[in-house]
């Protein structure tokens, strides 16, 4: 059933994507693609629809108009979900909770039977050790900060060894020792297996620091789409007054 | 109510087919049966004993008043064996165990963890409905069986201890014994494993389809509890009539 060739990298194409809830217009025509291998960081204001739009892309909703391509098939053709491995760290975590977290990590390869339970023990351990989180194997989901919780759902990503994988606000609960670890998983993750990242992200030293380019998104429109140096030269106010925004105490006082 | 009667059958229709699938998630039923056994046996217990108890006090004054205290035994026999064992225990546990699959399932709805599920390319179907309905398929009918003799037990016992009534256990169950069949039995059985069911698929769509927050999971377990009522009554006419037309 799983045939995966694990050295295929796998390019996302996204082609007019449109999407509203009731009078809501959240998507209103994204168009863009990301290169087998590349770091891609999604950046705007919130509510601006960057989880609507991970969430179309991993075909977890259907758009009302437009088409998500994986490696020029649709998301919602049947088997593009068999042929690539693809993983979604989501901004909640979204660990099941009847499970413990070992159980959560595990949760893929023991479900779809492709190792021993010997193996998965080892694969959990050492990878919940790569996020920071040693000796928790056993722990319930419940006990966990937001921030270790987050890290946990990484670490079941990082097991499907995915071609392709989304991160809807990865470090937003960490603290910034945290964010650089797992910003170098991400990047260590793409040079091992090469695979293709989609980063949604506030956080700005993670998307100059790693991102290969990044899309500023706002009102359901792409505004720039660019190398970290060019949306840092941006003419555009808006993103200059995004990348730029800084807590001036002086201007606050009395 | 029953907009979405056509989602219930395909949902049903697709656990059905993932039903080889259940060697693999024994686990899932082993720990769903267990749970449905430890939360429910000893209301069963308490439920039947009354029922079969209160059955008793409104018939059996008026059988003996008219001479027919002889068909006391097997008319609550058949009357709790066929009609109000498997529905009452059925109602039982949509309260008790279809709430439960709603809001669990609702929860996990709600908090992503389906989506996570999906992302996985771990069908929710397969992980949270089949467990499930295999589970209750078992755990009902088997309750049921249970249920049937406490039920006697009970209409014996006020049967005997009421004074109005007075007909000895021996009486009672000898009665008992020549108007109940093995079939009468197997068919309220027959009729809990269908409400079983039942049960089953409604609270898990409920679940599947919860929206909205915390406030929407309550809506939802509501919705499963009362629509899996109304089926259950509903399903029970039908069946009754199919029945009496097969034997
Ligand atoms: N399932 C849904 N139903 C209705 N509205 C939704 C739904 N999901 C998202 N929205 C709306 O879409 C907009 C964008 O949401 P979201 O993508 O979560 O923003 P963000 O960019 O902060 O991740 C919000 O206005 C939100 O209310
Ligand atoms: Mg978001």
């Amino acid at each position: 059933m799983m045939n995966v060739d694990a050295r295929q990298n796998v390019r996302v194409e996204v082609r007019g994507l449109r999407k509203r809830f009731g009078e809501n217009e959240v998507l209103n025509g994204i168009s863009f693609n990301v290169e087998p291998g590349e770091i891609f960081i999604i950046m705007g204001p919130s509510g601006s629809g960057k989880s609507v739009l991970l969430r179309q892309i991993i075909g977890l909703e259907e758009p009302d108009a437009g088409e998500i391509l994986i490696e020029n098939e649709p998301i919602h053709s049947s088997d593009v979900l068999q042929k690539y491995r693809m993983a979604m760290v989501f901004q909640s975590s979204a660990l099941l909770k009847s499970l413990t977290v070992g159980e959560n990590v595990g949760l893929y390869l023991s479900e779809h039977q492709l190792k021993t339970p010997e193996e998965i023990d080892r694969i959990v351990r050492e990878k919940l050790e790569l996020v920071g989180l040693k000796g928790i194997k056993d722990r319930s989901t419940s006990e966990l900060s937001g921030g270790m919780q987050k890290r946990v759902a990484l670490a079941r990503a990082l097991v499907i060894e995915p071609q392709l994988i989304l991160y809807d606000e990865p470090t937003s609960e960490l603290d910034p020792f945290m964010s650089v670890v797992i910003a170098e998983e991400i990047l260590k993750l793409r040079n091992r297996i090469h695979a293709t990242s989609i980063i949604v992200s506030h956080d700005r030293d993670l998307a100059f620091g790693i991102g290969d380019r990044i899309a500023m998104l706002s009102d359901g429109k792409i505004m720039q789409i660019g190398t970290p140096k060019e949306i840092k030269e941006s003419r555009d106010p808006q993103i200059q007054r995004f990348i730029h925004a800084e807590l001036n105490a002086n201007s606050t006082k009395p | 109510m029953f907009r979405n009667l056509g989602q219930l059958v395909i949902l049903f229709w697709q656990t059905l087919w993932s039903l080889p699938l259940t060697w693999r998630q024994r686990r899932k039923v082993f720990d769903q049966l267990f749970e449905i056994g430890n939360a429910s046996l000893l209301m069963v217990c308490v439920l039947s004993l009354f029922i079969g108890g209160v059955l008793a006090l409104q018939t059996g004054p008026v059988l003996v008043e008219r001479g027919a205290s002889s068909v006391l035994g097997g008319m609550i026999g058949l009357a709790f064996c066929k009609e109000l064992g498997p529905v009452m225990m059925a109602i039982l546990i949509a309260g008790r165990i279809g709430s439960a699959m709603a809001a669990e399932i609702g929860s996990m709805r709600v908090y992503n963890e389906i989506d996570a599920l999906r992302t996985m390319n771990i069908s929710p179907i397969h992980y949270l409905v089949l467990p499930r309905m295999v589970a209750i398929a078992i755990a009902l009918p088997s309750l049921v069986i249970f249920a049937i003799p406490v039920g006697w037990l009970g209409g014996a016992m006020v049967s005997a201890l009421n004074g109005r009534i007075s007909i000895g256990f021996e009486a009672f169950f000898g009665d008992l014994r020549t108007m109940v069949e093995v079939g009468d039995v197997f068919n309220g059985v027959f009729k809990s494993f269908v409400f079983a069911l039942a049960i089953c698929t409604i609270s898990c769509q409920q679940g599947l389809i919860t929206i909205g927050g915390p406030r929407g999971i309550g809506r939802s377990v509501t919705k499963a509890v009362v629509n899996s009522i109304v089926g259950i009554v509903i399903l029970d006419y039908i069946l009754t009539r199919t029945l009496l037309y097969i034997k």
